[in-house]
């Protein structure tokens, strides 16, 4: 066994040059401007106070304000998803999660794409709504094109990680919910509900994350007018040419972003300690 | 005693394949029963039945009368002590045993008394505050038999309870069990495949094989009167001959022909016979009815395991004295030690 151990040395090499170097590259530039020629690099925090300018700000609220949506809704559509898929037959079980996995096996800016033709003003709901003799409806370019696309692209990730709990739970303690009396509505809020919550905890973090820096969609599906952080940072690299300020950004979001997860694991755990000591009365 | 629970002609099978072939059982108020039988004899599958997470396929189940088939279990007056227990690990032991309580909307003063009286009675006094998760094997056992019976069920059902516990504890929470059921004075259902478990504990067993039932009685009446050779067989170790009844109270095996006390069989009909390893004694060759030599001696503890080879067969014989292998030795027992049996099928 130990002669394998030798094996991961290459792959340490190539994160280490492809993941860390980056990254510390990125601080790098988030705390230096460009200086006179004589020295490549100076220390700054300029970079970073730029980024309290009342636009920027009103970007990065937008941005969490569209990614906490989000999460919401792939929370509300996904448990219940989950749950009916935990509780098919075995088979069933396994084409459903196959259905639910299958689009992510396209490429996520083709997906986005096709919700263009679909949505845009000529596209085909429109088709259809005109089919009906019903006024066309200004989809694209709008909120409800990008949360639209949002939940759709994300919730796999909230329905996977619901659902891998959910099936893991030991049928007996629904029956002895049962067996104690309770109908099965209260036997979901007292039983199901609270030893499901790893799992939504986790699809928390697998949608949030991606959701509150993500480009692609908003750029796509909200029009180039449509900000948010994700573009922002793009922007600053491919178009403006400003690393240093796009590196500040890329922290600022990393600093948030680890905040979030961390709030999410001690509600997580507060929540567990409530119920073992307080007898289930958050539920 | 009043009967309580009755299963009529229940049949239940899963993917095709027979588990109960027409259940009738009746149980009674404050009856220990066990439902006794080796693995797949479907006895878990009578006690889900009853307890109402499966539906049987024909047949009916009486509750004080009233028929239960329909009755979700959330609405049936049965509680479960689950094979595994089934505790709910992100409560304490105290919301364990308080769930049904809770469920039952009864007021924070009268629920914190019942509960406390009952881990009072399983020996879990001051163990409120721990996560269930952290508790012995024994200690969950217990907790999940408090949760169950601080409903006041009319009736408790154990599923193999004991299964995962060692042997010592085993005996120890057997003698618990049969203690607590004396105390709340309620009907035990008890599933089990070990024989001594069932002898132990119970006021009736049920004997069960194959999804049907082999024998209904009282744990000396199962051991002393079993009435076929698989109850005599999973009951104990036992000598099952083959013989002829040749007329009342005279049996013929081995070529030979005995007095026994059985009567009211058809002349000259094939039976099984059953002669217990306890009741066959070891005597000087001259005074034995049978004679054979001694060819092991195992020493089990309180008894020695002796097997005596005779030119018919071998002979389980257990006795406490000590005996010389390779010796010619008799082999004596009395009339009364003949047990004489219907041959399976036949009756």
């Amino acid at each position: 066994m130990k002669g394998y151990a030798s094996l991961v040395k290459p792959y340490i090499l190539w994160m280490s040059l492809f993941i860390v170097v980056p990254m510390l590259l990125i601080v790098l530039y988030a705390f230096t401007e460009h200086g006179n020629a004589l020295m490549a690099f100076r220390f700054t925090l300029g970079n970073f106070m730029r980024f309290f300018d009342p636009v920027f700000i009103k970007v990065l609220f937008k941005s969490l304000e569209v990614a906490i949506i989000t999460t919401i809704l792939c929370i509300i559509i996904g448990y219940p998803i989950a749950y009916v898929i935990s509780n098919a037959s075995e088979r069933a079980q396994t084409l459903l999660i196959l259905l639910i996995t299958l689009p992510m096996w396209i490429n996520m800016l083709v997906r986005t794409y096709a919700w263009i033709s679909i949505l845009s003003d000529g596209g085909i709901l429109n088709s259809i709504f005109q089919f009906f003799g019903l006024a066309p409806i200004k989809m694209m370019y709008t909120d409800f094109a990008v949360m639209l696309g949002m939940v759709y692209n994300f919730l796999p990730f909230m329905i996977i990680s619901i659902y891998t709990v959910l099936a893991k739970l030991d049928r007996a303690l629904i029956h002895a919910s049962h067996d104690l009396g309770a109908n099965p509505l209260q036997t979901f809020l007292r039983v199901v509900l609270p030893l499901s919550m790893p799992g939504v905890i986790s699809g928390i973090t697998l949608v949030f994350l991606p959701a509150v820096s993500t480009f692609v969609i908003p750029k796509f599906l909200g029009g180039g007018q449509y900000m948010l952080i994700g573009n922002l940072i793009e922007n600053q690299f491919i178009t403006v040419g400003e690393w240093n300020f796009g590196s500040a950004i890329s922290l600022i979001m990393a600093v948030i972003i680890m905040g979030s997860m961390i709030l999410t694991r001690k509600i997580d755990r507060d929540a567990s300690d409530t119920t073992s000591v307080e007898g289930g009365k958050l539920w | 005693m009043r009967k309580l629970i009755e299963f009529q002609n229940i049949v239940k099978s899963f993917n095709d394949s027979l588990v109960l072939k027409g259940i009738n059982l009746s149980i009674h108020e404050n009856e220990f029963v066990t439902l006794l039988g080796p693995s797949g004899c479907g006895k878990t599958t009578l006690l889900r039945i009853l307890g109402g997470f499966i539906s049987q396929n024909e047949g009916h189940v009486y509750f004080d009368d009233i028929e239960i088939s329909n009755v979700p279990p959330y609405k049936r007056e049965i509680n479960t002590v689950f094979q595994r227990y089934a505790l709910f690990p992100h409560m304490n032991v105290f919301d364990n045993v308080a769930f049904g309580l809770r469920i039952k909307k009864q007021d924070k003063t009268t629920i914190e008394q019942k509960v406390k009286k009952m881990l009072k009675l399983v020996n879990l006094e001051g163990y409120e505050d721990r996560p269930v998760t952290l508790l012995s094997g024994g200690q969950q056992q217990r907790v999940a038999i408090a949760r169950a019976l601080v409903n006041e069920p009319m009736v408790l059902l154990l599923d193999e309870p004991l299964g995962a516990l060692d042997l010592k504890l085993r005996k120890e929470m057997q003698i618990e069990l049969k203690k607590i059921q004396q105390e709340v004075g309620i009907t035990f259902i008890y599933v089990t495949h070990d024989q001594e478990e069932a002898l132990t504990m119970s006021d009736t067993i049920v004997v069960m094989n194959a999804g049907e039932i082999q024998q209904i009685g009282t744990p000396t009446d199962i051991y002393n009167e079993p009435e076929n050779r698989f109850v005599a067989d999973f009951i104990g170790e036992s000598n099952i001959l083959e013989g002829v009844m040749l007329e009342d109270y005279k049996v013929k095996f081995d070529d030979q022909v005995f007095e026994c006390i059985d009567y009211g069989f058809e002349d000259n009909l094939e039976v099984d016979i059953v002669l217990r390893p306890e009741d066959i004694d070891i005597v000087p060759i001259e005074m034995g009815r049978i004679k054979g030599v001694i060819k092991s001696s195992l020493f089990k503890g309180v008894h020695f395991e002796v097997v005596v080879e005779t030119p018919y067969r071998e002979w389980i014989i257990h006795t406490t004295d000590k005996v010389e292998v390779d010796k010619e030795v008799g082999l004596h027992f009395f009339p009364e030690d003949i047990h004489i049996m219907y041959k399976m099928g036949t009756y």
